[in-house]
C-alpha cells in the first residue's frame, strides 16, 4: 500500500472530487427543503429552489417600485463601489508603508512598534467612532475596510521586503542603485506577488467589514439587503444574496491568483500545485 | 588605477574584536586571494573594501581617496548566494546595470537608450558564456550559470575592484574549473583588482597573484574574543619557483595529498 501522501489523483479524478462536495450540498438542501414542506407547507426557513430562483429573478430584472431601481444590481454596485474604494486605498497605503518600513531601518526603528499596536485595535470597536467621526454615508464604511485591512498588509509587505537577502541590496548599490532605484526595481517587484496574496486573504476580512458597516448603517448594499430582509424571515431573499456574494469574492480570488501568474512567473516556479 | 591601501585597520563588535591592526597595501591590477579558517574575518576584511561594514578605527583608501562607508558603482561584488535578482531575466539582469546610472527616476530605460544598453549587456552575458540563456529567470539557471551571471553584471559598471566572497564555493569540482578558465581573461582584459576570499587553497594559488592568509596570531584560552585576526602570510605568487608556505614546499600542482601522508 502507498503511503497516503503519494497518491496524486488524475486530472479527471480531481473534477470529480471538486465537484462531489457540490453536489452532495445541493442534494441535502434539496432533500432537506423536501421534507421540510411536506410537513409544512408554510416553512419560511428552507425555501425550495424554485422559490429562491423566482425572487432573484425578480430582483434581478425588475425595477423597484418604491426606488424605481432593480434591487440586486444597485445592491451590487453600491457594496463593489465601497469594497473597491477600500481595498484600493488599503493597497496603495499598505504597498508604500510597507515597503518604506522593510527597506528603511529608519521608518521601521519609528513606525513599527506603532504599527505592531495599530495592528491589534479591534476594527469593529472603531466603527461606532467612524460614525461620528465621519457620519452614516459612504465615509465611514470605506474607512473601515481601509483600518481592517490595511495593518496585515502593511506588516505583511514589511516583512516580506525584509526576507529579500540583503545580498540583493548590496548588489544593487554596487551597480549604482540609489535607495529610490533599488525600491523601485528590487524590492517592490518582489513584494507584488506577495502583496496579490495578501489582497486574496484580505477579501475575506473586506467583505466582512463591508457586510458589518452596511448591516448597521446603509440604504443600500448586498449586506444592507440580507440584514433588512432577514425580518420577514424571507430566506428565499437571504440564500440567493450569500451564494452571490460568495461567487462574487471567489471570482475576485481567482482573478487575482492569475494575475499573479501572469505578471510574476517567476515568482511560482518552486510552488507545488 | 586602483590601488588600496589598507592602514592599521580594527574591526571590533563589542568586546570581540575580529580584525586588528591590518596594515596592507594592494597594488593596481593584482589578484589577491584571501584565505584563512572560518570565522577568521576574512569575509569581514571582504566587506569593509565592499562599504558594507566600517572599521572600528583606520582608514581604507582607494587611489588616495578614502573608501565611502557604503557600497557604489566603482567596487563590484559577486556573492556565494543571492547575487542575481531573481525577479528578472538574464538580461534584465545585466540591463539593470545600466538602467540604474542612466534613469535616475525610474531606474529603467526604453527606445534607442535601451537598445544601445542592451547591446552592451548582450555582449557581456556572450562574454561570459551565457548567450543562449539570456531570456530566462536566475531559477532556470545552474548555479555555474547564475555566479556567471553575476560576474556580468558585475563587470558592467566596469569597476575598478572587484571582489569575490566565496563566488565558486557551491559548484562542482567541474564547473569550479571552467569559472576558473572564465575568470582569469576577463580580469586581465578589465585591468580590475580583484580580491577573492575562498576555502579552496588550490583556488587561491592558482587564481592569484597574491595570496595574504588571515589568523589570529594569539589566543586566549579564557577570552577567545581578546584578540583579532592578522595577516599571517602574505605571498607573492607571481614569482617563478615553488612557493613555501604552510608546510608545504612544492609547487601548487604537486601538493602531497592527505591520504599520502597517513600512509608513512
Amino acid at each position: 500500500m502507498r503511503r497516503a501522501m503519494n497518491i496524486v489523483p488524475t486530472p479527471g479524478v480531481r473534477v470529480l472530487l471538486a465537484v462531489l462536495p457540490f453536489v452532495l450540498i445541493a442534494f441535502l438542501y434539496v432533500f432537506g427543503s423536501a421534507e421540510r414542506r411536506a410537513a409544512n407547507p408554510d416553512d419560511k426557513l428552507l425555501p425550495p429552489v424554485s422559490e429562491m430562483a423566482a425572487t432573484i429573478t425578480r430582483m434581478a430584472t425588475e425595477p423597484d417600485k418604491r426606488t424605481g431601481t432593480i434591487v440586486l444590481w444597485a445592491d451590487t454596485a453600491a457594496s463593489l463601489q465601497r469594497l473597491g474604494l477600500g481595498l484600493g486605498i488599503a493597497t496603495i497605503t499598505g504597498l508604500t508603508l510597507g515597503l518604506a518600513l522593510g527597506v528603511l531601518p529608519l521608518v521601521g526603528a519609528g513606525l513599527g512598534t506603532l504599527i505592531a499596536v495599530i495592528s491589534m485595535v479591534p476594527p469593529m470597536a472603531l466603527l461606532p467612532i467612524l460614525f461620528i467621526v465621519f457620519g452614516l454615508g459612504e465615509v465611514s464604511k470605506v474607512v473601515l475596510i481601509v483600518i481592517g485591512i490595511t495593518p496585515v498588509i502593511v506588516r505583511d509587505l514589511a516583512l516580506r521586503t525584509q526576507q529579500i537577502p540583503i545580498e540583493q541590496f548590496i548588489k544593487a548599490q554596487t551597480l549604482g542603485a540609489s535607495t529610490w532605484q533599488a525600491t523601485l526595481r528590487v524590492a517592490l517587484p518582489q513584494v507584488m506577488p506577495r502583496l496579490i496574496d495578501c489582497l486574496r486573504l484580505a477579501l475575506g476580512p473586506a467583505f466582512l467589514f463591508l457586510i458589518s458597516a452596511e448591516a448597521i448603517a446603509a440604504e443600500n448594499g448586498l449586506g444592507y439587503r440580507i440584514f433588512l430582509v432577514r425580518r420577514y424571515l424571507a430566506m428565499d431573499v437571504i440564500i440567493p444574496y450569500v451564494a452571490w456574494i460568495t461567487l462574487l469574492a471567489y471570482i475576485f480570488d481567482f482573478v487575482l491568483a492569475r494575475i499573479g501568474q501572469w505578471a510574476f512567473p517567476w515568482a511560482y516556479v518552486g510552488e507545488r500545485r | 588605477m586602483s590601488a588600496i591601501r589598507v592602514r592599521d585597520v580594527w574591526v571590533e563588535y563589542g568586546d570581540q574584536i575580529v580584525l586588528e591592526g591590518i596594515d596592507i597595501d594592494i597594488a593596481s591590477g593584482a589578484f589577491v586571494s584571501v584565505v584563512g579558517p572560518s570565522g577568521c574575518g576574512k569575509s569581514t576584511f571582504l566587506r569593509l573594501v565592499l562599504g558594507q561594514e566600517s572599521p572600528t578605527r583606520g582608514t581604507l583608501t582607494l587611489d588616495s581617496t578614502p573608501l565611502p562607508a557604503e557600497p557604489g558603482p566603482d567596487r563590484g561584488v559577486v556573492f556565494q548566494r543571492y547575487s542575481v535578482f531573481p525577479h528578472l531575466t538574464v538580461l534584465g539582469n545585466v540591463l539593470a546595470a545600466y538602467e540604474f546610472g542612466e534613469s535616475p527616476f525610474l531606474a529603467k530605460l526604453f527606445g534607442e537608450k535601451r537598445r544601445t544598453a542592451s547591446a552592451k549587456a548582450k555582449a557581456l552575458i556572450d562574454a561570459v558564456g551565457l548567450g543562449p540563456h539570456a531570456e530566462k529567470y536566475p531559477s532556470a539557471l545552474s548555479g555555474g550559470q547564475q555566479q556567471r551571471l553575476a560576474i556580468a553584471q558585475a563587470l558592467a559598471k566596469e569597476p575598478k575592484v572587484l571582489l569575490l566572497d566565496e563566488p565558486f564555493g557551491a559548484l562542482d569540482p567541474g564547473t569550479r574549473t571552467q569559472m576558473h578558465q572564465l575568470i582569469t581573461p576577463l580580469w586581465r582584459e578589465h585591468g580590475m583588482t580583484v580580491i577573492m576570499v575562498t576555502h579552496d587553497l588550490k583556488e587561491a594559488f592558482g587564481l592569484g597573484t597574491r595570496l595574504i592568509a588571515f589568523d589570529k596570531r594569539r589566543i586566549d584560552p579564557q577570552a577567545p574574543n581578546r584578540f583579532g585576526a592578522r595577516i599571517t602570510y602574505d605571498l607573492d605568487l607571481t614569482r617563478d619557483g615553488p612557493v613555501p608556505v604552510l608546510g608545504f614546499s612544492k609547487p601548487v600542482n604537486q601538493l602531497p595529498s592527505v591520504g599520502d601522508d597517513a600512509d608513512q
